[in-house]
Protein backbone atom coordinates (compact mmCIF):
# COMPACT_ATOMS: atom_id res chain seq x y z
CA UNK A 1 0.00 0.00 0.00
CA UNK A 2 2.65 2.47 1.05
CA UNK A 3 5.62 0.68 -0.40
CA UNK A 4 6.92 3.77 -2.18
CA UNK A 5 6.82 5.71 1.02
CA UNK A 6 8.50 2.98 3.00
CA UNK A 7 11.39 2.85 0.57
CA UNK A 8 11.92 6.58 0.78
CA UNK A 9 12.83 6.40 4.44
CA UNK A 10 16.18 4.85 5.20
CA UNK A 11 15.83 4.40 8.97
CA UNK A 12 13.15 2.56 10.88
CA UNK A 13 10.73 4.60 12.99
CA UNK A 14 10.84 2.20 15.90
CA UNK A 15 13.53 -0.29 16.77
CA UNK A 16 13.08 -2.95 19.45
CA UNK A 17 16.21 -4.77 20.54
CA UNK A 18 16.49 -7.75 22.88
CA UNK A 19 13.32 -6.95 24.80
CA UNK A 20 12.52 -9.12 27.83
CA UNK A 21 9.83 -8.69 30.40
CA UNK A 22 9.53 -10.88 33.48
CA UNK A 23 6.78 -10.71 36.04
CA UNK A 24 8.80 -12.00 38.94
CA UNK A 25 10.10 -15.34 37.67
CA UNK A 26 7.35 -15.62 35.15
CA UNK A 27 8.32 -14.51 31.64
CA UNK A 28 5.95 -12.08 29.89
CA UNK A 29 7.81 -11.77 26.64
CA UNK A 30 11.29 -12.94 25.69
CA UNK A 31 14.01 -11.86 23.26
CA UNK A 32 11.90 -9.71 21.03
CA UNK A 33 13.67 -7.85 18.20
CA UNK A 34 11.94 -6.02 15.41
CA UNK A 35 11.85 -2.83 13.41
CA UNK A 36 8.89 -0.76 12.38
CA UNK A 37 9.11 1.54 9.40
CA UNK A 38 7.18 4.76 8.81
CA UNK A 39 3.75 4.04 7.39
CA UNK A 40 3.96 0.34 8.16
CA UNK A 41 1.21 -1.69 9.83
CA UNK A 42 2.54 -4.48 12.00
CA UNK A 43 0.21 -7.02 13.56
CA UNK A 44 1.13 -9.04 16.62
CA UNK A 45 -0.97 -12.18 16.73
CA UNK A 46 -1.09 -15.06 19.13
CA UNK A 47 -3.35 -16.79 21.59
CA UNK A 48 -4.47 -15.38 24.88
CA UNK A 49 -1.53 -15.25 27.31
CA UNK A 50 1.12 -15.39 24.60
CA UNK A 51 2.62 -12.04 25.66
CA UNK A 52 1.12 -9.81 22.96
CA UNK A 53 -0.20 -7.16 25.30
CA UNK A 54 2.89 -7.28 27.50
CA UNK A 55 4.98 -6.61 24.43
CA UNK A 56 2.70 -3.78 23.32
CA UNK A 57 2.82 -2.17 26.76
CA UNK A 58 6.62 -2.39 26.77
CA UNK A 59 7.17 -0.90 23.36
CA UNK A 60 4.62 1.85 23.90
CA UNK A 61 6.43 2.95 27.06
CA UNK A 62 3.63 2.05 29.45
CA UNK A 63 5.51 -0.77 31.18
CA UNK A 64 9.25 -0.84 31.83
CA UNK A 65 10.86 -3.96 30.30
CA UNK A 66 13.20 -6.09 32.41
CA UNK A 67 15.89 -5.67 29.77
CA UNK A 68 16.20 -4.47 26.22
CA UNK A 69 15.79 -1.26 24.34
CA UNK A 70 13.10 0.57 22.42
CA UNK A 71 14.36 3.33 20.14
CA UNK A 72 12.04 5.82 18.50
CA UNK A 73 13.24 8.06 15.69
CA UNK A 74 11.36 11.15 14.63
CA UNK A 75 11.94 14.80 13.87
CA UNK A 76 11.74 16.77 17.10
CA UNK A 77 12.83 13.77 19.15
CA UNK A 78 15.91 12.61 17.27
CA UNK A 79 16.90 9.12 18.30
CA UNK A 80 15.06 8.52 21.54
CA UNK A 81 15.62 5.56 23.85
CA UNK A 82 12.05 5.37 25.10
CA UNK A 83 12.71 3.72 28.45
CA UNK A 84 15.87 5.66 29.26
CA UNK A 85 14.31 9.02 28.45
CA UNK A 86 12.78 11.31 31.04
CA UNK A 87 9.22 10.61 32.00
CA UNK A 88 8.20 14.08 30.86
CA UNK A 89 9.48 13.35 27.34
CA UNK A 90 7.79 9.96 27.28
CA UNK A 91 4.50 11.43 28.40
CA UNK A 92 4.71 14.20 25.83
CA UNK A 93 5.41 11.60 23.18
CA UNK A 94 2.29 9.70 24.15
CA UNK A 95 0.15 12.80 23.81
CA UNK A 96 1.55 14.08 20.54
CA UNK A 97 3.55 11.78 18.29
CA UNK A 98 1.95 8.56 19.49
CA UNK A 99 -1.55 7.34 19.97
CA UNK A 100 -2.79 4.46 22.08
CA UNK A 101 -6.15 2.88 21.25
CA UNK A 102 -7.35 0.51 23.93
CA UNK A 103 -9.61 -2.46 23.65
CA UNK A 104 -12.14 -1.03 26.06
CA UNK A 105 -12.99 2.52 24.97
CA UNK A 106 -13.80 3.32 28.59
CA UNK A 107 -10.09 3.08 29.35
CA UNK A 108 -9.16 5.42 26.55
CA UNK A 109 -11.93 8.01 26.75
CA UNK A 110 -13.05 10.47 29.38
CA UNK A 111 -16.58 9.24 29.88
CA UNK A 112 -17.64 12.25 31.93
CA UNK A 113 -17.12 14.90 29.25
CA UNK A 114 -18.52 15.41 25.76
CA UNK A 115 -17.14 13.89 22.57
CA UNK A 116 -15.79 17.31 21.58
CA UNK A 117 -13.85 17.67 24.82
CA UNK A 118 -12.46 14.18 24.34
CA UNK A 119 -11.15 15.05 20.90
CA UNK A 120 -9.94 18.48 22.02
CA UNK A 121 -7.97 17.24 25.01
CA UNK A 122 -4.73 16.62 23.12
CA UNK A 123 -4.95 20.00 21.45
CA UNK A 124 -5.38 21.69 24.81
CA UNK A 125 -2.58 19.58 26.26
CA UNK A 126 -0.13 21.02 23.75
CA UNK A 127 -1.28 24.53 24.49
CA UNK A 128 -4.16 25.39 22.17
CA UNK A 129 -6.21 27.99 24.02
CA UNK A 130 -8.70 29.00 21.33
CA UNK A 131 -12.08 27.42 21.89
CA UNK A 132 -13.34 28.07 18.37
CA UNK A 133 -10.40 26.34 16.76
CA UNK A 134 -10.56 23.34 19.10
CA UNK A 135 -14.24 22.90 18.41
CA UNK A 136 -13.79 23.18 14.67
CA UNK A 137 -11.20 20.41 14.74
CA UNK A 138 -13.45 18.28 16.93
CA UNK A 139 -16.26 18.60 14.38
CA UNK A 140 -13.95 17.78 11.47
CA UNK A 141 -12.66 14.70 13.25
CA UNK A 142 -16.11 13.44 14.17
CA UNK A 143 -16.92 13.58 10.49
CA UNK A 144 -13.70 11.78 9.55
CA UNK A 145 -14.56 8.88 11.86
CA UNK A 146 -18.14 8.82 10.58
CA UNK A 147 -19.89 10.13 13.69
CA UNK A 148 -22.66 12.67 13.20
CA UNK A 149 -21.08 16.06 14.10
CA UNK A 150 -24.40 16.97 15.73
CA UNK A 151 -23.37 14.72 18.61
CA UNK A 152 -20.28 16.74 19.47
CA UNK A 153 -21.74 17.81 22.83
CA UNK A 154 -23.00 14.35 23.80
CA UNK A 155 -21.12 12.28 26.30
CA UNK A 156 -19.47 9.08 25.08
CA UNK A 157 -21.58 6.97 27.42
CA UNK A 158 -24.55 7.76 25.18
CA UNK A 159 -22.64 6.29 22.21
CA UNK A 160 -22.73 2.72 20.95
CA UNK A 161 -19.65 0.52 21.36
CA UNK A 162 -18.57 1.02 17.76
CA UNK A 163 -18.99 4.79 17.99
CA UNK A 164 -17.01 4.89 21.22
CA UNK A 165 -14.20 3.04 19.52
CA UNK A 166 -14.26 5.44 16.57
CA UNK A 167 -14.29 8.37 18.97
CA UNK A 168 -11.26 6.93 20.69
CA UNK A 169 -9.49 6.75 17.35
CA UNK A 170 -10.40 10.37 16.57
CA UNK A 171 -9.17 11.47 19.99
CA UNK A 172 -5.80 9.88 19.26
CA UNK A 173 -5.44 11.01 15.67
CA UNK A 174 -6.27 14.68 16.24
CA UNK A 175 -2.65 15.41 17.16
CA UNK A 176 -1.56 13.85 13.83
CA UNK A 177 0.67 11.22 15.36
CA UNK A 178 3.20 9.14 13.43
CA UNK A 179 2.69 5.95 15.38
CA UNK A 180 -0.41 4.31 16.81
CA UNK A 181 -0.56 1.37 19.19
CA UNK A 182 -3.77 -0.61 19.25
CA UNK A 183 -4.72 -3.40 21.59
CA UNK A 184 -7.58 -5.46 20.14
CA UNK A 185 -9.40 -2.41 18.77
CA UNK A 186 -12.22 -4.55 17.37
CA UNK A 187 -12.66 -6.79 20.39
CA UNK A 188 -16.17 -6.84 21.74
CA UNK A 189 -17.74 -5.41 18.59
CA UNK A 190 -20.13 -7.38 16.42
CA UNK A 191 -18.94 -8.49 13.00
CA UNK A 192 -20.55 -5.80 10.85
CA UNK A 193 -19.35 -3.03 13.16
CA UNK A 194 -15.89 -4.61 13.14
CA UNK A 195 -15.83 -4.54 9.35
CA UNK A 196 -16.81 -0.87 9.27
CA UNK A 197 -14.17 0.02 11.84
CA UNK A 198 -11.49 -1.88 9.96
CA UNK A 199 -12.46 -0.11 6.74
CA UNK A 200 -12.19 3.22 8.46
CA UNK A 201 -8.86 2.36 10.04
CA UNK A 202 -7.45 1.21 6.73
CA UNK A 203 -8.50 4.46 5.06
CA UNK A 204 -7.10 6.66 7.82
CA UNK A 205 -3.83 4.78 7.98
CA UNK A 206 -3.37 5.22 4.25
CA UNK A 207 -4.37 8.91 4.24
CA UNK A 208 -2.15 9.88 7.13
CA UNK A 209 0.75 7.54 6.45
CA UNK A 210 0.46 6.18 9.97
CA UNK A 211 2.67 3.48 11.36
CA UNK A 212 0.62 1.04 13.45
CA UNK A 213 1.42 -1.70 15.90
CA UNK A 214 -1.74 -3.69 16.34
CA UNK A 215 -2.32 -6.55 18.74
CA UNK A 216 -5.06 -8.99 17.89
CA UNK A 217 -5.97 -12.62 18.24
CA UNK A 218 -8.16 -12.34 15.16
CA UNK A 219 -6.30 -13.41 12.02
CA UNK A 220 -9.01 -11.91 9.82
CA UNK A 221 -8.25 -8.48 11.24
CA UNK A 222 -4.57 -9.06 10.64
CA UNK A 223 -5.22 -10.16 7.06
CA UNK A 224 -7.21 -6.98 6.33
CA UNK A 225 -4.94 -4.40 7.91
CA UNK A 226 -1.42 -5.62 8.34
CA UNK A 227 1.56 -5.36 6.06
CA UNK A 228 3.58 -7.58 8.31
CA UNK A 229 2.77 -10.20 10.93
CA UNK A 230 4.52 -11.28 14.08
CA UNK A 231 3.30 -14.52 15.63
CA UNK A 232 3.83 -14.93 19.35
CA UNK A 233 3.69 -18.08 21.38
CA UNK A 234 4.55 -18.45 25.07
CA UNK A 235 6.27 -15.08 25.17
CA UNK A 236 8.46 -15.61 22.12
CA UNK A 237 8.13 -14.42 18.55
CA UNK A 238 7.97 -17.68 16.63
CA UNK A 239 7.47 -16.36 13.14
CA UNK A 240 7.50 -13.04 11.30
CA UNK A 241 6.93 -12.13 7.70
CA UNK A 242 4.64 -10.42 5.22
CA UNK A 243 1.03 -11.01 6.15
CA UNK A 244 0.01 -13.06 3.15
CA UNK A 245 3.19 -15.06 3.30
CA UNK A 246 2.71 -16.03 6.91
CA UNK A 247 -0.98 -16.78 6.57
CA UNK A 248 -0.73 -18.70 3.31
CA UNK A 249 2.49 -20.55 4.00
CA UNK A 250 3.05 -20.82 7.74
CA UNK A 251 6.41 -22.33 8.68
CA UNK A 252 6.30 -22.75 12.44
CA UNK A 253 4.19 -25.54 13.87
CA UNK A 254 2.29 -23.16 16.13
CA UNK A 255 1.49 -20.78 13.27
CA UNK A 256 0.26 -23.73 11.22
CA UNK A 257 -2.04 -24.69 14.07
CA UNK A 258 -3.25 -21.11 14.45
CA UNK A 259 -3.91 -20.65 10.75
CA UNK A 260 -5.61 -23.99 10.28
CA UNK A 261 -7.79 -23.55 13.34
CA UNK A 262 -9.16 -20.26 12.12
CA UNK A 263 -9.27 -20.26 8.36
CA UNK A 264 -11.14 -23.53 8.09
CA UNK A 265 -13.85 -22.44 10.45
CA UNK B 1 -2.63 33.30 86.68
CA UNK B 2 -1.89 32.30 83.12
CA UNK B 3 -1.35 28.55 83.15
CA UNK B 4 -0.34 28.09 79.49
CA UNK B 5 3.35 27.54 78.81
CA UNK B 6 3.26 29.82 75.80
CA UNK B 7 1.20 32.48 77.47
CA UNK B 8 -1.63 34.60 76.20
CA UNK B 9 -2.48 38.28 76.28
CA UNK B 10 -2.27 40.01 79.62
CA UNK B 11 -5.14 39.09 81.89
CA UNK B 12 -5.84 35.82 80.04
CA UNK B 13 -6.20 33.07 82.57
CA UNK B 14 -5.94 30.16 80.15
CA UNK B 15 -8.40 27.57 79.02
CA UNK B 16 -6.73 24.43 80.35
CA UNK B 17 -5.45 23.79 76.85
CA UNK B 18 -2.13 24.91 75.43
CA UNK B 19 -2.23 28.35 73.83
CA UNK B 20 -4.32 28.07 70.65
CA UNK B 21 -5.34 24.49 71.48
CA UNK B 22 -2.54 22.69 69.55
CA UNK B 23 0.65 21.57 71.28
CA UNK B 24 3.87 23.38 70.42
CA UNK B 25 5.36 20.49 68.40
CA UNK B 26 2.31 20.37 66.17
CA UNK B 27 2.51 24.10 65.66
CA UNK B 28 6.18 23.79 64.67
CA UNK B 29 5.28 21.10 62.18
CA UNK B 30 2.58 23.35 60.73
CA UNK B 31 4.94 26.32 60.52
CA UNK B 32 7.54 24.24 58.70
CA UNK B 33 4.85 23.18 56.24
CA UNK B 34 3.76 26.78 55.80
CA UNK B 35 7.35 27.90 55.15
CA UNK B 36 7.68 25.31 52.43
CA UNK B 37 4.33 26.30 50.97
CA UNK B 38 5.40 29.95 50.84
CA UNK B 39 8.68 28.97 49.21
CA UNK B 40 6.87 27.04 46.44
CA UNK B 41 3.82 29.16 45.64
CA UNK B 42 0.73 27.13 44.80
CA UNK B 43 2.32 23.74 45.58
CA UNK B 44 0.27 21.57 47.92
CA UNK B 45 2.53 20.60 50.80
CA UNK B 46 1.38 17.53 52.75
CA UNK B 47 1.19 17.84 56.53
CA UNK B 48 0.11 15.66 59.40
CA UNK B 49 -3.34 17.05 60.00
CA UNK B 50 -4.55 16.66 63.59
CA UNK B 51 -7.95 15.76 64.92
CA UNK B 52 -9.66 18.98 65.81
CA UNK B 53 -12.67 19.36 68.10
CA UNK B 54 -14.96 19.82 65.10
CA UNK B 55 -15.94 17.76 62.06
CA UNK B 56 -14.03 17.75 58.79
CA UNK B 57 -15.58 20.20 56.40
CA UNK B 58 -16.04 22.81 59.11
CA UNK B 59 -12.63 24.32 58.60
CA UNK B 60 -10.23 21.99 60.39
CA UNK B 61 -7.43 22.89 57.95
CA UNK B 62 -7.91 26.62 58.33
CA UNK B 63 -8.11 26.34 62.11
CA UNK B 64 -4.82 24.48 62.30
CA UNK B 65 -3.08 27.07 60.14
CA UNK B 66 -4.55 29.86 62.24
CA UNK B 67 -3.59 28.10 65.48
CA UNK B 68 0.01 27.76 64.36
CA UNK B 69 0.28 31.44 63.45
CA UNK B 70 -1.77 33.25 66.05
CA UNK B 71 0.10 35.18 68.74
CA UNK B 72 -1.08 37.04 71.83
CA UNK B 73 -1.10 40.38 70.02
CA UNK B 74 -3.06 39.22 66.97
CA UNK B 75 -6.54 40.45 66.22
CA UNK B 76 -8.67 37.73 64.63
CA UNK B 77 -11.54 38.02 62.19
CA UNK B 78 -13.48 34.99 60.94
CA UNK B 79 -15.71 35.09 57.87
CA UNK B 80 -18.22 32.53 56.66
CA UNK B 81 -20.10 33.31 53.43
CA UNK B 82 -18.76 36.85 53.71
CA UNK B 83 -20.51 37.24 57.02
CA UNK B 84 -19.11 37.49 60.53
CA UNK B 85 -22.21 36.31 62.35
CA UNK B 86 -23.02 32.92 60.82
CA UNK B 87 -22.64 29.73 62.87
CA UNK B 88 -19.27 28.65 61.53
CA UNK B 89 -17.72 32.09 61.92
CA UNK B 90 -19.09 32.56 65.41
CA UNK B 91 -17.94 29.19 66.69
CA UNK B 92 -14.43 29.42 65.23
CA UNK B 93 -14.07 32.94 66.62
CA UNK B 94 -15.16 31.86 70.07
CA UNK B 95 -12.90 28.80 69.87
CA UNK B 96 -9.87 31.03 69.47
CA UNK B 97 -11.15 33.57 71.95
CA UNK B 98 -11.37 30.80 74.56
CA UNK B 99 -8.08 29.06 73.77
CA UNK B 100 -5.93 32.15 73.18
CA UNK B 101 -7.70 35.09 74.73
CA UNK B 102 -6.79 37.24 71.71
CA UNK B 103 -8.89 40.14 70.63
CA UNK B 104 -11.43 39.39 67.91
CA UNK B 105 -13.03 41.80 65.51
CA UNK B 106 -15.52 42.02 62.70
CA UNK B 107 -13.73 44.92 61.05
CA UNK B 108 -11.42 43.93 58.22
CA UNK B 109 -9.13 46.91 58.76
CA UNK B 110 -8.55 46.05 62.45
CA UNK B 111 -7.70 42.38 61.86
CA UNK B 112 -4.18 40.99 61.57
CA UNK B 113 -5.33 37.43 60.91
CA UNK B 114 -8.43 36.67 58.86
CA UNK B 115 -9.77 33.15 58.53
CA UNK B 116 -12.30 32.73 55.77
CA UNK B 117 -14.36 30.13 54.06
CA UNK B 118 -15.94 31.67 50.96
CA UNK B 119 -14.93 35.25 50.56
CA UNK B 120 -12.08 37.70 50.44
CA UNK B 121 -13.11 40.97 52.11
CA UNK B 122 -14.07 43.77 49.72
CA UNK B 123 -11.75 46.13 51.54
CA UNK B 124 -8.20 45.83 50.12
CA UNK B 125 -5.83 43.86 52.34
CA UNK B 126 -2.51 45.09 53.73
CA UNK B 127 1.00 43.68 54.10
CA UNK B 128 0.57 43.19 57.84
CA UNK B 129 -2.44 40.94 57.40
CA UNK B 130 -2.63 37.18 56.77
CA UNK B 131 -5.53 35.48 55.04
CA UNK B 132 -6.25 31.87 56.03
CA UNK B 133 -8.60 29.92 53.75
CA UNK B 134 -10.48 26.78 54.71
CA UNK B 135 -10.24 24.43 51.74
CA UNK B 136 -12.43 21.35 51.22
CA UNK B 137 -10.76 19.93 48.06
CA UNK B 138 -7.28 21.34 47.46
CA UNK B 139 -6.63 19.43 44.23
CA UNK B 140 -7.87 21.38 41.19
CA UNK B 141 -7.17 18.41 38.92
CA UNK B 142 -9.29 16.02 40.98
CA UNK B 143 -12.26 16.63 38.73
CA UNK B 144 -10.39 15.40 35.66
CA UNK B 145 -8.11 12.84 37.30
CA UNK B 146 -9.12 10.76 40.31
CA UNK B 147 -5.68 9.20 40.91
CA UNK B 148 -3.49 11.12 43.35
CA UNK B 149 -0.30 9.58 41.91
CA UNK B 150 -1.30 10.87 38.50
CA UNK B 151 -2.28 14.39 39.60
CA UNK B 152 1.06 14.77 41.35
CA UNK B 153 2.84 13.86 38.13
CA UNK B 154 0.67 16.29 36.21
CA UNK B 155 1.67 19.07 38.61
CA UNK B 156 5.32 18.09 38.49
CA UNK B 157 5.39 18.08 34.70
CA UNK B 158 3.03 21.04 34.34
CA UNK B 159 0.60 18.97 32.30
CA UNK B 160 -2.30 21.31 32.77
CA UNK B 161 -4.09 20.80 29.45
CA UNK B 162 -6.67 18.59 31.13
CA UNK B 163 -7.75 21.54 33.28
CA UNK B 164 -8.95 23.24 30.12
CA UNK B 165 -11.07 20.21 29.26
CA UNK B 166 -13.35 21.23 32.11
CA UNK B 167 -13.57 24.80 30.83
CA UNK B 168 -14.18 23.54 27.27
CA UNK B 169 -16.98 21.38 28.58
CA UNK B 170 -18.51 24.39 30.34
CA UNK B 171 -18.59 26.42 27.14
CA UNK B 172 -19.90 23.47 25.10
CA UNK B 173 -22.74 22.83 27.54
CA UNK B 174 -23.59 26.35 28.72
CA UNK B 175 -22.23 28.70 26.07
CA UNK B 176 -19.83 30.29 28.56
CA UNK B 177 -17.46 29.24 31.30
CA UNK B 178 -20.10 28.44 33.86
CA UNK B 179 -17.70 27.59 36.69
CA UNK B 180 -18.53 30.35 39.13
CA UNK B 181 -16.70 29.28 42.25
CA UNK B 182 -13.50 27.35 42.93
CA UNK B 183 -12.33 28.68 39.58
CA UNK B 184 -8.84 27.26 38.88
CA UNK B 185 -5.89 29.64 38.92
CA UNK B 186 -2.23 29.45 37.99
CA UNK B 187 -0.01 30.76 40.77
CA UNK B 188 3.15 32.59 39.80
CA UNK B 189 3.10 31.04 36.33
CA UNK B 190 3.76 27.58 37.75
CA UNK B 191 1.31 25.56 39.83
CA UNK B 192 -2.39 25.37 39.08
CA UNK B 193 -4.24 25.71 42.37
CA UNK B 194 -7.76 25.67 43.64
CA UNK B 195 -8.97 28.90 45.24
CA UNK B 196 -11.23 26.85 47.53
CA UNK B 197 -14.93 27.71 47.30
CA UNK B 198 -14.33 31.39 46.57
CA UNK B 199 -16.66 32.89 43.99
CA UNK B 200 -14.66 33.72 40.89
CA UNK B 201 -15.54 37.34 41.67
CA UNK B 202 -12.74 37.20 44.26
CA UNK B 203 -10.11 35.63 41.98
CA UNK B 204 -8.67 38.95 40.76
CA UNK B 205 -8.21 40.04 44.39
CA UNK B 206 -5.76 37.17 44.95
CA UNK B 207 -3.35 38.45 42.32
CA UNK B 208 -0.71 40.86 43.57
CA UNK B 209 -2.31 40.89 47.01
CA UNK B 210 -0.07 42.52 49.65
CA UNK B 211 -1.23 40.06 52.32
CA UNK B 212 0.10 36.52 52.69
CA UNK B 213 -2.56 34.00 51.67
CA UNK B 214 -2.51 30.52 53.20
CA UNK B 215 -4.79 27.61 52.32
CA UNK B 216 -5.40 24.75 54.73
CA UNK B 217 -7.20 21.50 53.91
CA UNK B 218 -7.57 19.41 57.08
CA UNK B 219 -9.15 16.25 55.72
CA UNK B 220 -6.92 16.17 52.62
CA UNK B 221 -3.88 17.14 54.72
CA UNK B 222 -2.51 19.81 52.40
CA UNK B 223 -1.33 23.36 52.90
CA UNK B 224 -0.53 25.74 50.07
CA UNK B 225 0.22 29.42 49.84
CA UNK B 226 0.16 32.51 47.69
CA UNK B 227 2.95 34.77 48.92
CA UNK B 228 2.40 38.55 48.87
CA UNK B 229 2.49 40.24 45.46
CA UNK B 230 2.35 36.96 43.51
CA UNK B 231 0.71 36.91 40.11
CA UNK B 232 -2.42 34.75 40.10
CA UNK B 233 -4.05 34.10 36.73
CA UNK B 234 -7.45 32.55 36.23
CA UNK B 235 -7.38 29.96 33.45
CA UNK B 236 -9.38 30.75 30.32
CA UNK B 237 -9.55 30.57 26.53
CA UNK B 238 -8.37 33.32 24.20
CA UNK B 239 -11.83 33.64 22.70
CA UNK B 240 -13.63 33.10 26.03
CA UNK B 241 -11.65 35.25 28.47
CA UNK B 242 -12.10 35.08 32.23
CA UNK B 243 -14.84 37.37 33.53
CA UNK B 244 -16.31 37.92 36.98
CA UNK B 245 -19.95 38.01 38.00
CA UNK B 246 -21.77 41.33 37.72
CA UNK B 247 -25.16 42.50 38.93
CA UNK B 248 -27.70 44.89 37.49
CA UNK B 249 -28.54 46.06 41.01
CA UNK B 250 -26.46 47.84 43.57
CA UNK B 251 -26.54 46.76 47.23
CA UNK B 252 -30.01 47.41 48.64
CA UNK B 253 -28.59 48.59 51.97
CA UNK B 254 -25.41 50.51 51.19
CA UNK B 255 -25.70 51.13 47.46
CA UNK B 256 -22.30 49.60 46.67
CA UNK B 257 -21.85 48.79 43.00
CA UNK B 258 -18.49 47.06 43.25
CA UNK B 259 -19.20 44.32 45.77
CA UNK B 260 -20.36 40.71 45.59
CA UNK B 261 -24.11 40.60 46.17
CA UNK B 262 -26.29 37.94 47.79
CA UNK B 263 -29.92 37.61 46.85
CA UNK B 264 -32.29 37.65 49.81
CA UNK B 265 -35.90 36.52 49.39
CA UNK B 266 -38.12 38.68 51.59
CA UNK B 267 -41.59 37.19 51.39
CA UNK B 268 -43.66 34.50 49.70
CA UNK B 269 -44.68 36.85 46.91
CA UNK B 270 -41.21 36.93 45.38
CA UNK B 271 -40.05 40.19 46.86
CA UNK B 272 -36.27 40.22 47.03
CA UNK B 273 -33.26 42.37 47.58
CA UNK B 274 -29.58 42.14 46.77
CA UNK B 275 -27.18 42.91 49.60
CA UNK B 276 -23.42 42.87 50.02
CA UNK B 277 -22.21 39.43 51.03
CA UNK B 278 -19.39 41.13 52.96
CA UNK B 279 -21.39 42.35 55.97
CA UNK B 280 -18.50 44.33 57.41
CA UNK B 281 -17.99 46.26 54.17
CA UNK B 282 -21.70 47.00 53.97
CA UNK B 283 -21.87 48.25 57.54
CA UNK B 284 -18.82 50.45 57.16
CA UNK B 285 -20.26 52.05 54.03
CA UNK B 286 -23.52 52.77 55.82
CA UNK B 287 -21.57 54.27 58.71
CA UNK B 288 -19.88 56.53 56.17
CA UNK B 289 -23.32 57.73 55.10
CA UNK B 290 -23.90 55.66 51.96
CA UNK B 291 -27.38 54.33 51.51
CA UNK B 292 -29.08 51.94 49.11
CA UNK B 293 -32.66 51.89 47.79
CA UNK B 294 -34.03 49.64 50.59
CA UNK B 295 -31.77 50.64 53.46
CA UNK B 296 -34.47 51.04 56.13
CA UNK B 297 -36.86 48.30 55.07
CA UNK B 298 -34.09 45.81 54.26
CA UNK B 299 -32.35 46.23 57.59
CA UNK B 300 -35.60 45.88 59.51
CA UNK B 301 -36.14 42.64 57.64
CA UNK B 302 -32.66 41.29 58.40
CA UNK B 303 -32.95 42.33 62.07
CA UNK B 304 -36.27 40.54 62.33
CA UNK B 305 -34.75 37.35 60.94
CA UNK B 306 -31.81 37.66 63.29
CA UNK B 307 -34.16 38.10 66.24
CA UNK B 308 -36.14 35.00 65.24
CA UNK B 309 -32.96 32.97 64.95
CA UNK B 310 -31.66 34.19 68.30
CA UNK B 311 -34.87 33.28 70.07
CA UNK B 312 -34.84 29.73 68.67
Amino acid sequence: MNSAMILEEDRPLLEVRGLNKYYGWHPGCLDVDFELWPGEVLCIVGESGSGKSTLLNCISGQTAPTSGQVVYRAPGYGELDVHQSRESVRRRLMRTDWGIVRQNPRDGLRMGVSAGANIGERLMAVGDRRYGRIREKALTWLERVEIDPGRVDDRPDTFSGGMQQRLQIARNLVSEPRLIFMDEPTGGLDVSVQARLLDLLRALVAQMGLAVVLVTHDLAVARLLAHRLMVMHRGRVVETGLTDQVLDDPQHAYTQLLVSSILQA
Amino acid sequence: MNNTPWGGPEGFTGSGYNFAYLDEQTKRMLRRTILKAVAVPGYQVPFASREMPMPYGWGTGGIQVTASLIGPKDVLKVIDQGSDDTTNAVSIRSFFARTTGVQTTERTCDATLIQTRHRIPEQPLREDQIMVYQVPIPEPLRWVEPRESETRKMHALQEYGAMHVKLYEDIAQHGEIATSFDYPVRVGGRYVASPSPLPKFDNPKMSGCPALQLFGAGREQRIYAIPPYTEVRSLDFEDYPFTVQSWKQSCALCGAEDSYLDEVIMDDAGKRMFVCSDTDYCRQRREQGYSGPMNGEGRDFLDRIQATEDSE
